[in-house]
């Protein structure tokens, strides 16, 4: 039996397979009305879609439109930035995305299902299970181990024995560097070492998407870079990642960018000349 | 999330804030207190009363004029008088066969005079019976007997204490004393006898009854009979003739209430324990109160706590923590705030009570340390219930934030 840390130490490598084959599944389960060939369904099945994404803010019957239309896909395995000035929706679009939000009107498809519908019980197992978010002030809990922070998203899923969640925060601590910390309180750490330790709680759960809300705002530009570059690594090893930030530096690290002004989406490119890890930060 | 895990967090969320948690505990550390030590004090005071009570024997009967139900005493106790029952009754029953002896009694109070010495006292005026109906020894000289109680004979028998004060330990037999300007000659003393049922014995003068009635008090009822019968169970055979004669007597028809009141000492008993239960209660609630203003402290300091976490609140419900997640963690967090305050108060009150008890007992009182296990779960029990009544609201308020305003409270 292999256990869920070996699983964990070799995300990096495995994870692959493991996307070919829920794509494999989903492809059985929907043959009916496939019309795709089965090979542009691997690491092209569109994770993320909307139609029509409409949000607005209601506050003492003042109506507040935030985003306008908004038609997006996006697919699994890839790295998108989400770019644009404050004021532009982005944040609001990835809270949407990350089911943090709801959306006032059109369509939000997640694994091809349609979740508009959906309780905040499921909304909260589709966050617990499907996805991983790291923020821009890392959000961690104060006077608490690093272990126990990164554990803290498996404390929500029953079923698992103490020695299972250590061993996947382990792994998890690992494969962002910072197993040596493990022990540490969360306010001993540098800033840096503090967005490694978000990462690794987002990574525990083998999420499909991380979401990364201006991760390397609090940072010099060093650790910075360091956080891109796990992030990078993440997404070779097939995580989708969608990457909120303004600064165009760091938007460069994806494939895509998607840049929103005034919440609509003004440009959706490739990205030609991504920033490139030299491994001189290794 | 387990249990164990959130009370983990809970414990350490406390610990983060030492001091508002100290503070918070201690209004629940109070109330839990005082609950346990006026429980347990009254308890302490019950069982000395019934001590002493026991002591008097349970083949006692009593009678008070005034009907009374089976839950409480009749009117008299309470100072209203009620002049129905006569002397003439206590010798119709007299004919009870299982009836040994019988004594009425009057009661006044005045200040005695001997010898140029004064005192307050009690003067009881009862019939010959009253040292065997209870069972009362004489330190010197005799008691009067019904001869002298008929023809009001102007006799005293002195409690120990006033014949201390009065005579100065001297032989008071012969000498006269005075009570209300009349004059007695005193023909014995009793013994110590000490207080019971909140009377003290020693301060009393006794004089024959109809003395008492005609020349101290100028009426002709009494206020109380004893009697003895001849073991405990011939008691309920008794009431039974004592109810059938004294309705006779007082020309009660059926189907009409009693116009007094025949009571055993054990029911006498239970009687005095529902009215001091009833009073031990009513003081554990008052003292409760304090439990309510510490639920409110309680409410307060985690309505804080859930506005100061709101970023973790969110952080939990970003990575997957439900609104039942949530509410329970801030749930738990408030019940053991006021289980450990309630643990705490326990603690705290034995300690107070087992003080009170060596106090009383140093003092000479018959006072045993009454600490029960109902006490002590019920203290656990309402300090848990506070923290469930009280962090109820704070933690669905925590419930129900929304993630994403939750995130960005700063």
């Amino acid at each position: 039996m292999s256990s869920r840390a070996e699983r964990g130490i070799s995300w990096m490598t495995v994870n692959y397979n493991k996307i070919n084959l829920r794509s494999k599944l989903r492809d059985s389960s929907s043959s009916r009305s496939v019309r795709t060939p089965r090979n542009d369904i691997r690491l092209n099945m569109p994770l993320i879609q909307t139609k029509n994404l409409n949000k607005e803010y209601c506050t003492d019957e003042v109506k507040t439109p935030v985003l306008f239309d908004i038609d997006l896909e996006i697919n699994s395995g890839e790295f998108v930035s989400i770019m644009g000035p404050s004021g532009s929706g982005k944040s609001t679009l990835m809270h949407i995305l990350g089911f943090l939000d709801r959306l006032t009107s059109g369509q939000y498809l997640f694994e091809s299902a349609d979740v508009t519908g959906f309780d905040d019980k499921k909304l909260a197992r589709i966050r617990n299970e499907k996805i991983g978010f790291v923020f821009q002030s890392f959000n961690l809990l104060p006077r608490t181990t690093v272990l126990e922070n990164v554990k803290l998203p498996l404390q929500y899923r029953p079923g698992l024995k103490e020695k299972e969640k250590n061993e996947m925060a382990e792994s998890a601590l690992k494969a962002v560097g910072l197993e040596h910390r493990m022990n540490f309180f969360s306010n001993q750490l540098s800033g840096g070492e503090k967005q490694r330790v978000a990462i690794a709680r987002a990574l525990v759960t083998d999420p499909t998407l991380i979401f990364a809300d201006e991760p390397t705002g609090n940072l010099d530009s060093k650790s910075g870079l360091q956080i891109m570059e796990i992030l990078d690594k993440l997404n070779k090893a097939g995580k989708t990642i969608i990457l909120v930030t303004h600064e165009t530096n760091t938007a460069s690290f994806a494939h895509r960018i998607i840049a929103l002004k005034d919440g609509r989406i003004v440009s959706d490119r490739k990205v030609d000349n991504r920033n490139q890890f030299n491994g001189t930060l290794k | 999330m387990t249990y164990k895990l959130l009370l983990h967090s809970s414990i350490r969320a406390l610990r983060a804030n030492r001091n508002r948690t100290f503070l918070t505990i201690l209004g629940i550390v109070i109330g839990i207190s005082s609950v346990i030590v006026i429980m347990s004090v009254g308890a302490g005071a019950q069982s000395l009363i019934f001590n002493q009570m026991a002591s008097v024997g349970t083949n006692m009967i009593g009678i008070l004029p005034g009907y009374s139900d089976e839950e409480g005493p009749p009117a008299s106790v309470m100072g209203v008088v009620i002049t129905t029952l006569k002397a003439k009754d206590a010798e119709e029953l007299k004919k009870i066969k299982e009836v040994t002896a019988v004594a009425a009694y009057v009661r006044g109070v005045d200040t005695a005079q001997a010898q140029g010495q004064k005192m307050d006292i009690t003067f009881l005026g009862v019939s010959a019976d009253y040292p065997r109906v209870e069972n009362a020894e004489l330190e010197l000289g005799s008691f009067f007997d019904q001869a002298q109680d008929k023809e009001m004979a102007r006799v005293a028998v002195l409690g120990y204490e006033v014949w201390q004060q009065l005579f100065n330990g001297d032989n008071p037999i012969g000498a006269h004393v005075k009570i209300k300007n009349e004059s007695f000659d005193v023909i014995g003393v009793f013994e110590k006898r000490g207080t019971e049922s909140f009377e003290n014995k020693d301060n009393m003068i006794l004089v024959p009854l109809t003395t008492a009635q005609k020349l101290l008090l100028g009426i002709d009822h009494i206020s109380m009979i004893h009697l003895l019968v001849k073991s405990d169970n011939d008691v309920p055979a008794a009431l039974e003739q004592i109810k059938s004669i004294l309705r006779e007597e007082h020309d009660i028809e059926p189907g009409m209430s009693d116009d007094f009141t025949a009571r055993s000492a054990a029911q006498g008993l239970e009687a005095l324990k529902q009215v001091t239960n009833a009073l031990k209660f009513f003081l554990a609630g008052m003292a409760a109160i304090s439990l309510i203003v510490g639920g409110v402290g309680i409410m307060n300091i985690m309505l804080v706590a859930v506005n100061e976490r709101t970023r973790e609140i969110g952080l939990r419900k970003a990575i997957g923590a439900t609104a039942r997640n949530v509410q329970e963690q801030f749930l738990i967090e408030a019940v053991t705030v006021t289980i450990l305050g309630g643990i705490v108060g326990i603690i705290f009150g034995i300690l107070t009570s087992a003080m009170v008890a060596g106090v009383a007992k140093y003092l000479g009182y018959d006072w045993d340390l009454v600490v029960t296990m109902p006490s002590i779960l019920m203290g656990v029990g309402v300090s848990g219930a506070v923290g469930i009544l009280f962090g109820w609201y704070p933690a669905k308020k925590a419930a129900g934030l929304e993630p994403v305003e939750a995130l960005r409270h700063e």
